[in-house]
């Protein structure tokens, strides 16, 4: 069994993100990039199926320009067998990605698709769940643990919910989408960067793949939230009931 | 007869506290065998701790009229009572000699505190214990003073004022800034008044253009690097305590760190002082040009200084733009040699980019391991015998990790690596380093240790450390780390309590071995109190002379953080 596990490049989780001045959104130049952390909890889930023996072969998936490469280089560096490139705009909104996937998984046809929760840039949440209604799979979000069953064909998937964890059996193939305390992911370490120089990157275009990019979205704005004001002491109660009326506006 | 009667008053007072809960203890059997045996230390004993932190009072108040007056005192609680008093010191620090408070400063009294109170306003004047407290003991909580004034200034000009009272009145100062020196220079030895110039922590000006920052001496390292990463650039030092550490302080002691490698020391990077001297006169060597030659370069002699020719009181800084690129990877070696080898490699192979170069070995990574939380193995599952952390920094991020993974694969190749992995994002990296700058703080949480710093050529460094285990046996914990790209090596052994008979097997051997090897006995600690009277260790009879000189000249009444950085029987000849 194949297991396909989409990673995205975003801005590195530890920066401090500034908007552009034209407000049109992020400053991502000259700023650190690197794998979305979720999609890096997803490549380890996966290397660990198959190091349990349930799975042949783990293929990491990116989608954009160029730049992608770094990012599929570290999931090779980490362990996965093989990558894909989809050449596409830097913008990819969730329902194209999902077209993108679909089309994927119909010429790779793993039998365990596995993704990040969200991508840390637009926090959407969107591209598991709509690819796996495309796909018309299974599909068990936020995982915090999942057991593989080969002989059933059956995945066991706890899902951390508002009101606690939800176990889910999903019968395979399947969608999963993966939460923070799933696993700790593992270092890229010298041996594998070394092997990993030697594996394959295949690129292929949206035009390849038959699927229009098209958006819905268009992105008018972007601001900061507005700063936070410094408190106020007050001297007395009377000046607090004073603020409390007048100025915000709350009695 | 007089002056009798009220220190066994005194003696009498606290002595009935002192035995109820000494006498219910086994502390009372490690007193009165002979002297040189009784227990010492932080953790050795819950009865002294919680004694200590309530008798603080009685024991400061017994302790000084009893030094002077113990031939008068008869009673044997009196010697009982000298030997509490005496370990007082001994239990907070492994200071080789006895010192004496020098009877030429003044004491502390409420006329003094009202001066003060005049020039600093009510707050700023701060007799309140547990704040005390805090300020008079050291970070790692082996040195402890008896201070009963704390003074926090808020300019230069306060602090003129303050020195100008204090040289009158003979009254003896310590500076202050964060207290994260490692060798009890920041504290207080007896009540020295603490000047404090934490509350001195603005920033003056930053030219974008030329990189040169100018502050107050009480701004925090950490906030100064975020301040200048807003406009791309970076402070040239960065140390594990850079949270809490003043820039006052880290031009003061001459600070190292992590950047050594890249950046150079301070005295090339600090471009200009203010500076208060004893006497109170402030001497502006505020410059903020890279080139000057005009005349003596006297700020050079205040860096690395430790406080006792003046005190600090704004800085300007050369600051470099932040590359933005940054690369971490963390190795494992099999032994010393393939460690140097590595060195040698990468700063021929890396060049330009290599920015630290730092080393631990297995016991280190232990400890680490053992007592910080939150802390992972990033090449498990085996420890190995040696790891090195090798950052660059460059501008072009896929060029510079091109290079490193390049030079790592050969060197792994090569035989000089077994394993080791690279961060790929800020978190990976953050977590390595903390492996690295999370020791000190480790060893601290593990208990008492014996800190050494010394500078040696490359090729002996390890073999102190393996000397120093085959000294004192298999049951004592020895750990060797540092900044292998300057040659710098922190030797550390973790105990879980002082012992004053493992510490006469170190000291002074390590002293020794290193001055035949022609090495400093502090590479970038500094001397504080800790290392006062070994400074012939690595300089000689002559240079010594000539300090003390122009400490007479700056300081004649030698107010400034007295009992430190040169030897007593130079500083206090007659005494």
């Amino acid at each position: 069994m194949k297991i396909m596990v989409a990673v995205k490049r975003v801005v590195d989780y530890a920066v401090k993100i500034r908007v552009k001045p034209d407000k049109s959104g992020v400053e991502t130049s000259n700023v650190k990039m690197s794998m979305n952390p979720f999609c890096e909890i997803a490549l380890e889930e996966a290397l660990r199926i198959k190091e349990a023996g349930l799975a042949s072969e783990v293929i990491a998936v990116s989608m954009g320009p160029n730049q992608c490469l770094d990012t599929l280089r570290t999931g090779l560096a980490m362990g996965a067998d093989r990558a894909i490139h989809v050449d596409a705009p830097p913008t990819l909104y969730p329902l194209s990605v999902a077209k993108l996937l679909k089309a994927l998984v119909d010429v790779e046809k793993p039998g365990l698709l596995i993704l990040g929760k969200q991508a840390i840039d637009d926090d959407c949440n969107q591209t598991g769940q709509m690819v796996a209604g495309l796909l018309n799979w299974p599909q068990g979000t936020f995982a915090s643990k999942v057991v593989l069953d080969k002989e059933k064909q059956v995945a066991t998937v706890e899902r951390e919910v508002d009101g606690g964890l939800e176990t889910l059996c999903l019968d395979l193939p399947a969608v999963i989408t993966t939460d923070l305390r799933l696993n700790q992911p593992r270092y890229a370490t010298l041996p594998n960067i070394m092997k990993a120089k030697s594996k394959v990157i295949k690129k292929v275009t949206p035009q390849e793949l038959n699927v229009e990019i098209k958006s819905d979205l268009e992105v008018v704005q972007v601001t900061e939230p507005p700063k936070r004001k410094a408190g106020v002491l007050v001297s007395s109660v009377d000046e607090l009931i004073d603020k409390l009326r007048n100025e915000a506006h709350v009695i | 007869m007089e002056k009798w009667r009220i220190s066994r008053h005194i003696v009498k007072r606290s002595s009935t506290s002192l035995f109820k809960s000494l006498l219910s203890t086994n502390f009372e059997k490690s007193i009165n065998t002979s002297g040189s045996t009784y227990k010492s230390g932080r953790n050795c004993n819950p009865y002294v701790e919680h004694y200590f932190q309530c008798q603080k009072r009685h024991f400061q108040t017994c302790c000084h009229p009893l030094r002077d007056y113990t031939g008068n005192l008869h009673a044997s609680k009196a010697t009982n009572l000298e030997h509490i008093c005496r370990i007082q010191y001994k239990s907070f620090g492994s200071v080789a000699t006895q010192i004496q408070r020098n009877p030429s400063f003044s004491t502390l009294n409420s006329d003094d505190v009202d001066h003060f109170k005049k020039i600093l306003g009510e707050k700023n004047v701060i007799q309140d214990e547990d704040r005390l407290l805090t300020a008079n003991v050291d970070w790692m909580g082996k040195y402890k003073g008896s201070s009963k004034l704390l003074l926090q200034p808020r300019s230069t000009e306060e602090v003129s004022q303050i020195l100008k009272y204090c040289n009158t009145r003979c009254l003896a100062v310590v500076p202050q800034g964060g207290n994260t020196g490692l060798v009890g220079g920041s504290v207080p030895v007896f009540d020295e008044v603490i000047i404090n110039v934490g509350s001195m922590n603005h920033i003056i000006s930053f030219d974008e253009v030329s990189g040169i920052l100018v502050c107050e001496a009480g701004c925090i390292l950490e906030n100064l690097d975020s301040f200048l990463v807003n406009h791309g650039f970076m402070m040239p030092l960065d140390l594990g305590a850079k949270g809490s550490c003043q820039i006052g302080g880290n031009v003061s002691t001459n600070a190292g760190g992590l950047h050594f490698v890249r950046y150079g020391s301070l005295h090339g990077n600090v471009l200009g002082l203010e500076a208060v001297l004893a006497n109170g006169t402030v001497l502006d060597m505020l410059g903020t040009l890279r080139k000057d030659n005009t005349g003596y370069d006297l700020k050079q002699l205040f860096i690395g200084s430790e406080g006792s020719l003046g005190i600090a009181t704004k800085v300007s800084i050369l600051t470099s733009p932040k590359p933005s690129s940054k690369n971490l990877a963390f190795l494992a070696c099999k032994d010393y040699l393939s460690c140097q080898k590595l060195l040698q490699e990468a700063k021929r192979k890396l060049g330009e980019i290599l920015s630290a170069f730092e080393f631990l070995d297995s016991q280190s990574m232990e400890l680490v391991l053992t007592h910080l939380e939150g802390v992972r193995n990033p090449l498990p599952p085996s420890i190995y015998e040696f790891y090195v952390l090798i950052e660059t920094r460059g501008t072009d991020e896929s060029y510079d990790k091109e290079k490193l993974e390049a030079f790592l694969l050969r060197s792994m190749e090569g035989g000089l690596i077994a394993d080791g992995v690279v961060a790929q994002d800020i978190n990976q990296a953050s977590s390595f380093w903390r492996i690295r700058e999370g020791l000190s703080e480790a060893l601290v949480k593990a208990g008492a240790v014996y800190k050494y710093d010394l500078s040696l050529p490359i090729e002996k460094m390890y073999s102190i450390v393996e000397e120093m285990r085959l000294r004192l046996g298999q049951s004592e914990k020895v750990l060797g780390y540092g900044h292998l790209g300057d040659g710098n090596l922190h030797l550390n052994i973790s105990r879980p309590n002082y012992d004053d008979s493992v510490l006469a097997k170190i000291e002074p051997f390590v002293y020794e071995w290193t001055s035949k090897h022609r090495g400093s006995i502090s590479a970038e600690h500094g001397l504080g109190l800790m290392k006062a009277n070994e400074i012939h260790y690595s300089k000689s009879p002559q240079t010594v002379q000539v300090m003390a000189s122009i400490k007479k000249l700056l300081d004649p009444n030698g107010i400034l953080n007295p009992y430190k950085v040169l030897p007593h029987n130079i500083l206090y000849p007659e005494a």
